[in-house]
C-alpha cells in the first residue's frame, strides 16, 4: 500500500490513505468546503427572507442552492470525486439519484394530478344528500 | 494503488476484494495484492448502505412534499418554523461535519490529541443540534401542533424526527469510536470503522441541507 496521495484533490476516493505530509493539504480541503458551504447556506437563508428574488421562483432558487451545497459536501467532505478508485462510488450515487428523483418527482406528479382530477370532499357530500 | 501483477504471481482472482484466507490477525493489517485497498472496498460497501439510507429519506421527503398543504386548517410551516433556531442547527451540523473530517485526518496520521479534540467537538455540536431539535418538537407539541394535528405535521415529524434519530444514533457511534481508539489504538480495522462513521456523519449533513432548504426555508418563504 503506497501512502502517497495524488497531488490533485480531485483524484482521491473515500478510504484513500494520508501520509504525514498531506495533513495540511487535507485540512485545507475541509476548510474550502466549509467556506463554500457557509456561503451557499447564507445565500439560501438570505433569499428565503428577502424580496431580492421574484417570489414564485424562490423554491426553485432554494432547490438549486441546496443541490450546489450537496455537491460541495460530496466533493470536499465525502471525497466522491472523479478519481480512478471512486468510479464505483459515483456509479452507485448516480443510481441512487435516479431512484430519489423517481420517488420524489413521481409522487409529486401523481398526487398533484389526483388533486386536480378528484372532486373535493364537500361537493361529494352535497351530492349524497 | 497500481501494484504490478508480476510482483505477486499467485495474485487474487475475482475483482479486487480482499483475500479471506490467511488468518484474521493477518487480514487486519495486510493489504490485498491486487485492486483497491481494503479501505476503498469498505468505504464503497458502506457508501451503498448510505445511498439506501438516502433513498429512505427521499421516500419520507416525497410524502412530506405531497402533504405540505394538507394542514387540516391547523398551523402551517409559516406559523411554526423559527428560522433563527434552524440557522443555529445548520451551523452546528456543518461545523461538526468539518470537525469529524479533521478527526479522520488525525486518525490516519495517529495524532491522539487532535483526534480526541475533534471527536469531542463533533459530539458537542451534534448534541447541541439534537437538543435544539427536541426543544423545537416540544414547543410545537405544547402549542397543539403535534404529529397528530394534521397530515402535514405527521409528515414533518416523521421526516425531521427520522433525521434526528440518525444523528442521535451517530452520537452513540461517535462515543463508541472514541472508546475503541482509546482501548485499541489506531489499528487498521478501527480506522476503517472510523472511516465509515465519518461517511455516515457527512451524509447526515447532506440530508440536513435538503431539509433546511426545502422544508424550513421554502416553508416560510413568501408565496
Amino acid at each position: 500500500m503506497s501512502t502517497s496521495i495524488p497531488e490533485a484533490h480531485g483524484d482521491v476516493a473515500p478510504g484513500d490513505e494520508l501520509g504525514p505530509a498531506d495533513v495540511s493539504h487535507a485540512i485545507g480541503g475541509y476548510l474550502v468546503g466549509l467556506v463554500l458551504a457557509t456561503l451557499l447556506t447564507g445565500v439560501s437563508f438570505y433569499i428565503a427572507q428577502s424580496t431580492l428574488v421574484w417570489q414564485p421562483s424562490i423554491p426553485i432558487a432554494l432547490s438549486v442552492l441546496a443541490l450546489a451545497q450537496m455537491g460541495v459536501h460530496l466533493v470536499f467532505f465525502l471525497h466522491i470525486t472523479s478519481g480512478p478508485d471512486s468510479v464505483n462510488n459515483v456509479m452507485a450515487l448516480a443510481f441512487g439519484l435516479l431512484i430519489v428523483a423517481l420517488l420524489v418527482f413521481g409522487s409529486l406528479w401523481i398526487m398533484t394530478h389526483l388533486d386536480h382530477n378528484v372532486m373535493p370532499m364537500e361537493r361529494v357530500m352535497k351530492m349524497q344528500r | 494503488m497500481s501494484t504490478g501483477a508480476e510482483v505477486y504471481p499467485g495474485g487474487v482472482a475475482g475483482g479486487g476484494l480482499a483475500p479471506v484466507g490467511g488468518g484474521h490477525a493477518q487480514s487486519l493489517t495486510e493489504e490485498p495484492a491486487h485492486g483497491p485497498s481494503k479501505r476503498i472496498v469498505v468505504a464503497y460497501g458502506f457508501w451503498i448502505f448510505l445511498i439506501s439510507d438516502i433513498i429512505l429519506f427521499s421516500a419520507l421527503f416525497a410524502s412530506y412534499a405531497v402533504l405540505t398543504d394538507a394542514t387540516a386548517d391547523g398551523p402551517t410551516g409559516r406559523d411554526l418554523f423559527e428560522l433563527h433556531t434552524v440557522a443555529i442547527e445548520t451551523a452546528c451540523l456543518l461545523l461538526s461535519t468539518v470537525f469529524c473530517g479533521l478527526a479522520g485526518i488525525a486518525a490516519q496520521v495517529r495524532r491522539h490529541a487532535m483526534y480526541y479534540g475533534s471527536m469531542a467537538a463533533t459530539f458537542v455540536l451534534g448534541a447541541i443540534f439534537v437538543a435544539i431539535e427536541l426543544h423545537e418538537f416540544a414547543t410545537m407539541i405544547n402549542v397543539g401542533a403535534g404529529p397528530g394535528r394534521s397530515a402535514f405535521l405527521s409528515a414533518f415529524f416523521a421526516l425531521i424526527g427520522c433525521h434526528g434519530l440518525h444523528v442521535s444514533a451517530g452520537l452513540l457511534w461517535l462515543l463508541t469510536m472514541m472508546a475503541q481508539v482509546y482501548a485499541k489504538g489506531f489499528r487498521a480495522d478501527i480506522r476503517r470503522r472510523l472511516l465509515c462513521f465519518a461517511l455516515f456523519w457527512h451524509t447526515l449533513d447532506i440530508i440536513w441541507v435538503a431539509l433546511f432548504s426545502l422544508v424550513y426555508l421554502v416553508g416560510v418563504a413568501p408565496r
